[in-house]
Order: structure tokens, then sequence, then C-alpha cells
């Protein structure tokens, strides 16, 4: 059986941000968020909030749709989302809990709020349009299983690392 | 357009980290007919999703446009790649606000998009096109004695709308099917549409792992010759980490050999297991092995 929730969540009205709901709304994958009936389905399904109450995506939808910024965005739960999608597969509603955490973690970003481990995937897919640098010792092990050999850069689709992580300098 | 060559996506982490999954999907392509095309395709563009979806979807866009460049259809091995792909092939092609925004994007690099190709998972497309038949033709050695776990894995099969209904999300049969077909026995057991944790992992390692461990526990109950998976990450999870997790929650020891797809596949066409990249998997497969007779 999952734990209880049994946090009580205050909302203090002064610290709402409405604009919160209105960037999120923005998004792909956020325009349908004020659709969300609340019936929790999504938290019933979302592998995370089984192993612990703090992971909950109806509440995180709720205190999104509240204006409820620093909440949302001070819980690491959107950052540690599986995104397996079983949430958006039974959702009644349509409402795509999964597409709303990326939309939430889009408006994150644009607010320069982004792990180190995010902004080190960015940096190489800017230099090598790939996540893995192809190091020398991968290039060993593939000659030696006779796998054809991979050029060092893929850069099919160019990016900016400063422009999609809004870094200043 | 030809009917048996394709164009094969590996993705970032196959061919750095996933050498058993290439070798033993180029081995079966070529023993099934089937002809796998590599062009200097870029990541597909999911851990975009997280910083800027429309900049994911254009990434994935542009692996399209180069695709068709050459006239081939995609098959994906890796699900993360088959989901972002598919999705990209699906935003563009229908009408919708987000279509036009990653159109542009494209364009602006000097490429376009004009959705003439499809992207599959090789799985689906050997259940869909191939046929199951076929290859039950092509099985010289039945497995009949294994019993079979398998890990669908969560973007092979949701969100079940951009994926035109091709399984039930909720009681998938594709790669049942498939596993039925090389003569062995696919073993039901709890928790089985659950995710690896894979994409946790990056973020938070024990919450990750406790996602995996759950998933280990249940298919230790279900006493099977192997689980059989489809992606790489949840190679990682369950095989890469499968000591990690033992060490980490002082449990098990889980013993479960945890394949690809492909290298089940291979084994029942005859293959050389030596030729299926098990140098590669981190739990010992000779059990498995030996019960097929068979030399790792």
């Amino acid at each position: 059986m999952p734990e209880a929730d049994t946090e009580q969540t205050v909302v203090e009205t002064e610290k709402l941000d409405s604009s919160f709901l209105r960037k999120i709304m923005k998004h792909p994958g956020g325009e349908k968020i004020l659709v969300c009936l609340q019936c929790g389905v999504c938290s019933s399904s979302c592998p995370l909030r089984l192993v612990s109450p703090e992971y909950n995506p109806r509440k995180t939808v709720k205190k999104a749709i509240l204006g409820m910024k620093d909440q949302v965005l001070s819980n690491e739960f959107v950052w540690f989302c599986a995104d397996c999608n079983a949430c958006t597969e039974r959702c009644p509603q349509g409402v795509n809990p999964s597409e709303v955490m990326k939309a939430i973690k889009n408006v994150a970003v644009e607010e320069g709020v982004a792990p180190e481990a995010v902004k080190k995937i960015v940096a190489n897919l800017e230099e090598h349009g790939r996540v893995y640098p192809i190091e020398e010792f991968t290039k060993d092990e593939r000659e030696m299983q006779d796998l054809p050999s991979l050029e060092p850069d893929a850069k099919v689709f160019k990016i900016n690392k400063k422009k999609l992580l809004r870094e200043k300098n | 357009m030809s009917e048996e060559e394709f164009a094969l996506f590996l993705g970032c982490t196959i061919p750095v980290r996933g050498l058993g999954y290439e070798i033993s999907t180029r081995k079966v392509a070529q023993e099934l007919g089937i002809k796998l095309v590599d062009l200097n395709f870029s990541c597909c563009g999911y851990p975009l999703k997280s910083v800027d979806v429309v900049a994911a979807k254009s990434m994935a866009t542009a692996n399209l446009a180069l695709a068709e460049s050459k006239k081939l259809n995609v098959l994906t091995i890796c699900n993360a790649c088959t989901g972002t792909l598919t999705d990209a092939c699906v935003s563009v092609n229908g009408e919708n606000p987000v279509g036009e925004e990653v159109r542009k994007e494209v364009e602006k690099q000097g490429l376009s998009y004009n959705g003439t190709i499809w992207v599959k998972h090789f799985a689906r497309y050997l259940y869909e096109d191939y046929s199951v038949d076929k290859l039950r033709e092509h099985v010289k050695v039945p497995l009949k004695n294994l019993r079979i776990a398998i890990h669908y894995g969560c973007h092979y099969l949701r969100p079940s709308e951009i994926y035109d209904e091709f399984d039930d999300p909720e009681h998938p049969e594709s790669v049942k099917k498939i596993i039925e077909a090389l003569g062995a026995t696919v073993v039901d057991y709890a928790g089985r549409l659950d995710c690896c944790g894979g994409a946790t992992m990056t973020f938070n390692q024990k919450l990750g792992a406790t996602l995996a461990k759950k998933k280990l526990d249940n298919v230790k109950k279900a006493n099977v010759d192997a689980l059989v998976l489809f992606c790489p990450f949840c190679s990682i999870m369950y095989d890469g980490h499968q000591r990690f997790i033992e060490d980490e929650f002082n449990c098990g020891p889980y013993n479960i050999p945890v394949l690809f797809l492909t290298q089940l596949i291979g084994l029942a066409l005859g293959v050389d297991p030596k030729e299926l990249g098990f140098d590669y998997n981190k739990v010992d497969v000779q059990p498995l092995l030996d019960k097929i007779g068979k030399e790792g």
C-alpha cells in the first residue's frame, strides 16, 4: 500500500502568481491544464506517487492552476517525473499530465532554473548533436566489433545552449 | 520506396552504451532479409523536451527530413527515440499550431519535412509489417524450454494516441506474439507495464533504482529464464544496475538474465550466441543458453 498523503497544503494568496498558469498554458502540452477535474487517476497511476506522497501529479496540476509557482518549482517532482505517460494514457479529460510536467519544466528553464544534468546534456547536443560524445574507447570497441564507424558530430539540427537555457553570458 | 530497406535510427545511447543491442539487431535484420541503412542522424531530440518542447520536436523533425531526403522509412530500436520521432510525424502532419512552429524552425536551417515517411520500432515493424508468421518460418531453434517475462517499456506503447492503436496500451500483445512465435512461453507478472525509472535515475539515483527494484522483485517471483526488453535505458536499469540495486537495497541476488528482444530472436534463428553481443550483458546469460544447448 502506498503511504497516505497527510500533507496540509496552505494556499498563501499573497504569494500566488497568475502569470505562472498563463506561461504554462502557452507551452505545447500545457494548453489543456484547466479542464482537469482533480479526479486523481494520474496520481493513482503514477509510479513515483507509489513511492512517496510528495510526488503527486494531481496536486502539482492543482497548484499550477492556482498559481502556486514557488511551491511547484521548488518541488523536484517535475524533474523526477519519469515521463512514463501512465497518467496521460488514463486521464479522462485529456489533460496530458506528463505533457503538463514538460510545460512546467519549460517554464522553469525560462526562469533560469535548469538542473546541472540538463545543462550538461544540452551542452553535448550543441557541440556534438549527441547526448554522449564518441570517445576513443567507443571508437575502438565499435571497430573491434565490426560496427560502422560513427561521425564524431551529428548536427542535423543546430541548437544554441545559451539561448535555450537563457544564460546571460 | 524500397519495401525492405530502412534507415536504422540508433539514437545516442545504443551505439555507445548498448552495443549488444546494435550487434544483435543488425544480425537479426540480416538473417530476416531486412536491409538497414546508416545515416548520420543526431539525437532524436527527446532530452530537449524538458528544456523546450518546440526545439525537441524540431530536432526530431530535422532527423525525419534527413531520412525523407533518402526516401527511407525509419526503424528505431530505442523506445524514447520511437516516441519522439513518431510524435514529430504526428505533430508536423497534423493541422496544429505546434506543427507550424516546428516547420518554421526546421526551415530556418534549410531543411524541410513533407510527411512522406513513417517511423516504427523494430518490434512493431516485425509485428505489423514483416509478420509474425513469416518470422516463425525462420525459426531454426524453437525456444521451447524458455519462460520469458516481457518488459514493454513506456514509450513503445504510450501515449497510444500517436501509435495508431497498433497495440493495446493496457494489455499489449505484439511482443508476446513475437516471442511465442519463437517457441518460448511468455509469463505474466505483476507490474509488467511499470516504468523502469531510467529517466528519474538522471536526477535521483535512489528513486530511479527504487522503481527498477520493484520490477526485479516481481520478475523474480515469476520464476523466468529471462526478462526481455527492447529499449537501451530499460536495459541499463535492469541489467546494468541489477548488481547496484542488490547492493543499494541489500536485496537479491536476483540473477535474472536480461536480454534484448533481438538477442532472443537471434537465438531462435539459430545464430551463434557469439554473434549476438552477449559479451556486453552484465548478468550472466549462460544458464539460459545452457537450456537451449548453446555456449556463450
